[in-house]
């Protein structure tokens, strides 16, 4: 008793020790930089390198000026269309995978092995692997096209602009597939067999069993791919400054907001990297991602029911 | 009951769809398992051929007269993959211990004491698992300059420690909060500090501080966009942007290209198939939801 009592009025140092560390390294390395980057957003630089204010003038710029207005639209634009081949592709292939993996069966281990390879490897890798097979020059795609007869069909995707942005997308929902695949894959066993087992009992197909009893109850994992889709979307970058260079060519068709981020803070060819400028569109980039992550906390995850399993 | 032929034929009709039912989701697994792996295959067996081979008949192995190793002998003269390998390395194991350390005492704390503030400060640390960490490179680059990290392997491993302790924290709380009290209550009646009884929780959460270590580590192998911006000197380069640097440069020696795509990918993979099996049961089990 006398212990306990004294044991209250010490102050308690281990939970600050135990504390301290990562709330420091977080707080330097990751708070206050985000911090101080949205603060540079409202500022400008002189040419001796002097921050004065300038309120919303940046965001005005980048949303109105002649040289910064289109690449953000079109930027923007792109990153929407990256987004939505990533929902309407890798998703729903994700979850198909996810299922024939779940139902069982002979091979199951070895094939989710294998099919989250890809999603292993560097995006780096990943990008001239597909930047090598698409090539016109080697011909293997072109090759294999001919095989099954629509050689004539081929084109090198990778270098005209309406085709661009579709083939970089394309390629990375073939890398990231892995993903949802297996956060599917994770929640569809996790679905007690007695559940599905009394709705075939009852005459359901299996068809109508996953659509009506197991797809319900992974709903959860739908909205968390999805959120999970817009952040990685929204902040991606590698693979097309890997594929297409910082100027996202051709004509800036592949051009999405880390592209445009990375060439407004460092520049490129004829203008000057511009720090306050950078700072303005990761300030967009902030906002947006926000926004969704807000929309997917206070509307997916309080409208759905989650069921206790 | 008595007639037997519309049993026989429903039997009949039963294991045929039984048996489409398991053909057809193997042929789909099968051709999908091709069409992840035949890039990945078509870099690794040409990299072994010559030039005029690898043009030549692109999709056959290399056999006597195509066999040629001189893509890896400009990349082991014209590239220093070596110290790359060595820096991405230092890097990833560098951060990773201490994301996990760092991260399992702050995971600690959080889920065992009761202290004002509890909540708010497991809120401010999980705020970076929903926003990344890049957004706020502006001020990243200004704050190495400052410290003059720039060009550091350091500055590097103190990123990569921020990025990934808000998921390990969350987490691993989680975990701790499972752990028996009565186990902790017995050690402290028996005298041992707080430190000591973390020291005594810390390997019963072991299996999750598996699966963290390695989703942690294979994000901070293959980033780009930190070693290009704050750490892009020839030698600080990690082995990605080394590799990214090496290709930009040799897009046309095709030898050499197959030859540093697969050299930058073995590593990888040979990892991944060892530790596969531990890192898709980890996600399976719910350890990271």
């Amino acid at each position: 008793m006398n212990q306990a009592i004294r044991h209250k009025k010490v102050f308690p140092w281990h939970i600050v020790v135990f504390l301290a560390p990562a709330v420091m390294i977080y707080s330097v390395f990751m708070v206050f930089p985000l911090l101080d980057s949205l603060r540079l957003s409202f500022f400008g630089f002189t040419p001796d390198n002097k921050e004065f204010f300038v309120g919303f003038q940046n965001y005005v710029k980048l949303f109105t000026d002649s040289t910064y207005a289109p690449r953000f639209w079109g930027a923007l634009r792109n990153n929407f269309v990256f987004f939505a081949i990533h929902m309407l592709v890798q998703n729903p292939i994700g979850l198909l995978l996810a299922a024939l993996l779940a139902s069982g069966g002979r091979g199951r281990n070895f094939y989710r092995t294998i099919l989250f390879m890809p999603t292993v490897l560097s995006v780096v890798i990943i990008g001239f692997i597909w930047q090598l097979i698409l090539n016109p020059l080697w011909g293997v795609t072109e090759g294999l096209m001919k095989l099954v007869g629509l050689g004539a069909l081929f084109k090198p995707w990778l270098g005209l602009p309406q085709s661009a942005l579709i083939a970089v997308s394309l390629i990375s929902v073939w890398q990231f597939v892995g993903i949802p695949m297996i956060l599917f894959y994770a929640a569809l066993i996790g679905i007690p067999e007695e559940l599905i087992e009394a709705a075939t009992v009852d005459g359901a197909s299996r068809w109508h069993s996953f659509w009506h009893i197991k797809f319900p109850l992974i709903l959860p994992t739908v909205g968390i791919v999805a959120i999970l889709t817009f952040v990685g979307n929204f902040n991606a970058f590698d693979l097309i400054y890997t594929m297409k260079g910082a100027n996202a060519g051709p004509e800036f068709s592949t051009d999405i907001m880390g592209t445009l981020f990375y060439r407004t803070f460092f520049g490129q060819q004829l203008q000057l990297g511009n720090p306050a400028m950078g700072a303005t569109v990761a300030a967009m980039m902030f906002l947006i991602i926000l926004t969704g992550v807000l929309i997917y906390m206070f509307f997916w995850q309080r409208r759905i029911t989650t069921y206790e399993l | 009951m008595s007639d037997p032929s519309p049993v026989r034929t429903a039997t009949f009709a039963y294991r045929l769809r039984r048996f489409l039912g398991s053909l057809i989701p193997h042929l789909v697994l099968a051709g999908y398992s091709i069409f992840a792996l035949f890039p990945i295959f078509m870099i690794l067996i040409n990299s072994f051929k010559t030039r005029k081979a690898i043009f030549g008949a692109p999709f056959e192995l290399p056999n006597t007269q195509t066999f040629s190793l001189i893509g890896y002998e400009t990349v082991t003269k014209r590239a220093n993959f070596a110290q790359y390998f060595i820096n991405s390395t230092v890097v990833t194991v560098g951060a990773l211990l201490l994301i996990l350390m760092i991260g399992a005492m702050a995971a600690y704390a959080l889920s065992e004491y009761r202290f004002p503030g509890n909540t708010l400060l497991g809120l401010y640390l999980s705020i970076g698992i929903m926003i990344p960490i890049r957004l706020g490179t502006v001020g990243i680059l200004r704050l190495m300059v400052g410290l003059n990290l720039v060009n550091t392997l350091a500055g590097l491993i103190l990123v990569y420690i921020a990025q990934g302790l808000p998921l390990t924290i969350f987490i691993l709380s989680q975990f701790m909060r499972q752990v028996p009290r009565e186990l902790k209550d017995a050690a402290r009646i028996d005298g041992a500090s707080e430190y000591r009884i973390f020291l005594l929780v810390l390997p019963l959460v072991r299996p999750a501080l598996g699966a963290i270590g390695i989703f942690t580590m294979i994000p901070i192998w293959n980033d780009l966009w930190f070693p290009l911006i704050i750490s892009p000197s020839a030698k600080t380069a990690t082995i990605t942007l080394g590799v990214q640097q090496f290709l930009g440069q040799f897009v046309s020696d095709w030898n050499a290209v197959l030859s540093s795509l697969t050299l930058a990918m073995v590593p990888i993979l040979i990892f991944y198939v060892i530790f596969s099996g531990q890192m898709i049961r980890s996600i399976t089990a719910g350890a990271i939801k």
